[in-house]
């Protein structure tokens, strides 16, 4: 009986993964297939041989090294700049004694509930008046600061012992050089952790860029893809083709940094609204 | 000094380093929440010389009348209490699964977290090609199962049928990650006790696994409507940027960004991102409230 609900658990656990897995294995094949036998369903699951010139043809139809530099760009720096501010941000919150704090904090924590998209066209208007509908700084600048980030560092902050911030500063450091060379170091998992989760927003997010850029020097890698389909129509093999280009770095790093990523999720927001 | 009382000097320089936060988050989440709130009701606006014609109630009364509104809403609503349950429950069985083979519980969690992690306009492509009549995987399969091909993607009974699908695809990874850390959390030692008094699986479940978890899955409830409700991306890919044949597939983030985008109807948008914070918040209260009453009467029970 043991063995047999144990066996049924497994099976239904590999069935869906095997769903789960099924879009990326087609993606990757058709990405494979030659350009000809598109529009029919392929006799044969693996093509007879791997056309991996398709990967070739995607650079070639379109400036896919342009919009791979932009979304490069676009996410480090944003990344960087998050991280920054958010350092910062909750470092004053947590170690520094200032009027208003109390109010500030949580005037930032009802922030996080306003969703991002009533305040699109609002922030389409102030891009426009700036005259920045166009530029790398429509990209960048409204995404230099994050609440969210905020409030997961200044829980792992939080729980810093007290003894370490006032020894530093016994042996004469100031709160700059504690903050730097201290207290970062000490919660490097928890900073990785939001920065992976950060930079996958970054890389992933379509809607602000579609609307911030309308020429194709500035599209990113989402946007980039979904003008290149728009050309390409049905051409699949192609399509997919650019689909991997598009996801492998982010898969890469996923693989490399899942801890963090998993960590990231469980410990970030989550845990102050459950306890 | 956290252990000093603020003076004006420990003020100052505290607000140097929130400098940065503070400047980015007035201009570009606090202004523009206000401005959204008034732009839903100006008339006759124009963005560009910021020049508002009449201030009233207009926005709202179109929305209150456009059929293409009520469309989205009822899609969008459809979306969230089919995607939500099953999304909610099949991670939930999912997360149960796993938590009894913690030795390939990591192997399996990767690959249900993957669609989190890749850009939802690539996977929304391979849906499409999925999806297809002629040459698609669905049809071939459903073919061979002696089943009659259905046009997913261009026939407005099943378009919205196929968009729950791929946000159930993508919805699932993250609430299995959050399920397992809540089951992680629950004391081994409830487990065995409830297993010495002689309780069957099915009644370890529901005695102690749920109203253990039900803080979690308050969480999970409430983020999954949430993100269901705002559906925009996997639209566009899966239906090559239109919502669906006939509009049938239109969301209300489809709505406001084809307004916005395509009609340049910038206060009409405005006034329907107001209807979407709103909806959201109330759900929000409401699935809060609704916990909170289980939470009591499970907690009367035991």
């Amino acid at each position: 009986m043991r063995v047999l609900t144990t066996f049924l658990w497994y099976l239904l656990l590999i069935c869906g993964a095997i769903l789960m897995l099924l879009p990326f294995a087609w993606m990757i094949l058709t990405s494979l297939q030659p350009a000809t036998t598109t529009l029919t369903m392929p006799t044969n699951w693996l093509p007879r041989t791997l056309q991996w010139v398709n990967y070739q043809h995607v650079w070639q139809l379109a400036p896919f090294t342009r919009y791979w530099l932009n979304s490069l760009l676009v996410t480090t720096t944003t990344t960087l700049g998050q991280l920054f501010s958010s350092l910062l941000a909750a470092f004053a919150f947590t170690h520094l004694q200032f009027y208003g704090r109390r109010f500030l904090f949580g005037l930032l924590v009802a922030l996080m509930l306003v969703p991002g998209e009533l305040l699109l066209i609002p922030n389409f208007v102030t891009i426009a008046q700036l005259h920045w509908v166009n530029t790398y700084a429509a990209l960048i600048i409204p995404w230099l600061a994050s609440v969210f980030m905020v409030v997961t560092l200044h829980q792992a902050f939080q729980s810093q012992p007290r003894s370490l911030y006032y020894a530093a500063h016994i042996d004469g450091a100031s709160d700059w050089q504690y903050l730097w060379h201290i207290l970062v170091p000490t919660n490097r998992p928890i900073i990785t952790a939001v920065a992976v989760l950060q930079v996958i927003a970054s890389w992933n997010a379509f809607m602000w860029p579609l609307i911030m850029t309308n020429s194709e020097q500035f599209r990113t890698l989402p946007v980039g893809l979904m003008a290149f389909t728009s050309e390409q129509g049905t051409n699949y093999p192609l399509l997919m083709a650019a689909s991997v280009c598009v996801i492998l770095p982010l898969l890469i790093l996923y693989v490399c940094l899942q801890k963090y990523l998993m960590l990231g999720i469980t410990q970030s927001r989550w845990k102050g609204s459950t306890q | 000094m956290l252990n000093t009382k603020p003076t004006l000097k420990s003020t100052r320089k505290a607000l140097l380093y929130l400098a940065p936060l503070l400047i980015i988050t007035l201009v570009f989440t606090v202004w523009p929440l206000i401005h959204a709130l008034l732009m839903s009701s100006y008339v006759r606006y124009n963005y560009f010389t910021n020049h508002v014609g009449a201030i009233g109630w207009a926005n709202f009364a179109y929305l209150w009348h456009d059929p293409l509104f009520h469309l989205a809403l009822r899609n969008t609503l459809c979306l969230v209490f089919v995607a939500m349950p099953v999304t909610v429950a099949l991670a939930l069985v999912i997360a149960l699964g796993l938590n009894r083979i913690p030795r390939l519980a990591r192997f399996f969690q990767t690959i249900y977290f993957l669609p989190f992690v890749t850009a939802t306009i690539a996977t929304g492509l391979v849906w499409n090609w999925i999806f297809r009549l002629d040459g698609g995987l669905l049809n071939a399969s459903l073919q061979h199962l002696g089943i009659s091909p259905i046009d997913w993607l261009n026939d407005p009974h099943v378009a919205l049928l196929a968009l729950i699908v791929v946000c159930v695809w993508q919805g699932l990874g993250f609430n299995v990650v959050l399920f397992l850390a809540g089951l992680n959390r629950i004391d081994a030692k409830y487990m065995r006790v409830a297993q010495l008094d002689g309780a069957n699986a099915w009644q370890r479940f529901t005695n102690v696994t749920w109203p253990l978890l039900l803080p979690m899955t308050v969480l999970i409830v409430i983020n999954t409507a949430v993100t269901n409700f705002k559906v925009f991306d996997q639209a566009f890919a899966l239906f090559h940027g239109a919502a669906g044949p006939g509009n049938s597939a239109l969301t209300l983030m489809f709505y406001l960004y084809q307004k916005f985008y395509v009609d340049n109807q910038f206060t009409v948008a405005a006034a329907s991102g107001v209807v979407l914070f709103c909806l959201v918040g109330l759900l929000t209260l409401l699935t809060y409230g609704y916990f909170r009453w289980q939470r009591r009467r499970l907690g009367g029970r035991s």
